[in-house]
C-alpha cells in the first residue's frame, strides 16, 4: 500500500484553467476529465490511476473494492453503457450471487453511490439517471 | 400476470437502426421508463427488426454502438422482446441472426399481444 499512497501524492487536484479545463496529472501524464471528476476518455484509464480516483472519494481500494471496479468496466465495454444502480446489483448477483449482489454490500464499499463511485473510479462516464 | 392486467409500456420500434436516431432514443427511454419502476416491453416491427440483427456495427459509420444494450436488457427488466415474424421473413431473416433471444410472433398475434399495454409509444 505504500507505493499507492506515494502514488497518490503526485496528484495535482482536480485543477480549473481559464477555459474550464480539468484534468489529473500522475506520473507523467495528463488526463482530462470533466468537471466532477470523471474521465473523458474511457482510454485513457490505467490501473494505476484507480487509486487515485478512489482517493478523490475518500475510499482506500479493498480486493472487494478491485472486483467491482474491474466489474463496471467490463460491463461497460461490453453493452457501451455504464450501469446504474439496480442494473448494477442484478448483474453482480448473476456474476456473484446474491451475497455481493445486493445493494447493502455495495453502499458499504462505496458509501455515496456504489455506480457512482465504481465508474468514477474504473474511468467510466456517469451513469446516466443514477443515485 | 393475468389477462386482465395490462402492462404499463409497450414501445414499438418500426424505424431502422441507423439512417434516424429513433433505435437509439427509444432504447434510452425504455431504459429510463425501467429505472422509474415501469413494465416495458419492445416489439419490433417493419424495418425495426434490423435494429436487432448482429451484423449491425454502428461504431463503424460513427454512431454509438447503442445495440451492445440489447443483451444487457435483462439487468434493467426489460425481458420481453417480440418480432414480427413476418417484417422478419420479408427481409429474408431469421432469427439466428439476431443478437438476443426474442418471441417471435405472427402478424396477428403480435398486434393482439401488443394490445395488453396500458400505453404504446412508436419509434
Amino acid at each position: 500500500m505504500n507505493s499507492l499512497s506515494s502514488l497518490a501524492s503526485n496528484v495535482i487536484r482536480l485543477s480549473a484553467g481559464n477555459c474550464m479545463q480539468y484534468s489529473i496529472t500522475y506520473q507523467d501524464k495528463t488526463v482530462e476529465t470533466d468537471k466532477l471528476g470523471y474521465l473523458l476518455n474511457v482510454k485513457d484509464w490505467q490501473s494505476e490511476l484507480a487509486p487515485i480516483l478512489a482517493e478523490q472519494e475518500n475510499i482506500k481500494l479493498t480486493e472487494n473494492h478491485w472486483e467491482v471496479v474491474n466489474f463496471v468496466r467490463n460491463f461497460y465495454l461490453t453493452f457501451n453503457t455504464s450501469p446504474a444502480m439496480r442494473a448494477l446489483v442484478k448483474a453482480m448477483a448473476k456474476e456473484f450471487g446474491p451475497v455481493k449482489g445486493n445493494s447493502r454490500y455495495l453502499f458499504k464499499l462505496f458509501p455515496k453511490g456504489p455506480a457512482k463511485q465504481a465508474t468514477k473510479i474504473a474511468g467510466l462516464p456517469k451513469p446516466a439517471k443514477c443515485l | 400476470m393475468t389477462d386482465h392486467t395490462l402492462i404499463d409500456f409497450a414501445i414499438v420500434n418500426q424505424s431502422g437502426p441507423l439512417g434516424t436516431a429513433n433505435a437509439q432514443e427509444s432504447l434510452d427511454m425504455a431504459v429510463a421508463m425501467s429505472n422509474f419502476g415501469k413494465q416495458v416491453s419492445l416489439f419490433f416491427i417493419d424495418d425495426g427488426v434490423y435494429q436487432l440483427v448482429d451484423s449491425i456495427v454502428p461504431d463503424k459509420i460513427g454512431r454509438k454502438a447503442f445495440n451492445k444494450l440489447f443483451a444487457a436488457l435483462e439487468f434493467y427488466d426489460i425481458e420481453q422482446l417480440y418480432v414480427c415474424r413476418d417484417s422478419l421473413f420479408q427481409r429474408h431473416l431469421s432469427a439466428s441472426q439476431l443478437s438476443v433471444d426474442v418471441k417471435l410472433l405472427p402478424h396477428d398475434q403480435f398486434a393482439s399481444t401488443l394490445a395488453k399495454h396500458k400505453s404504446v409509444l412508436v419509434f
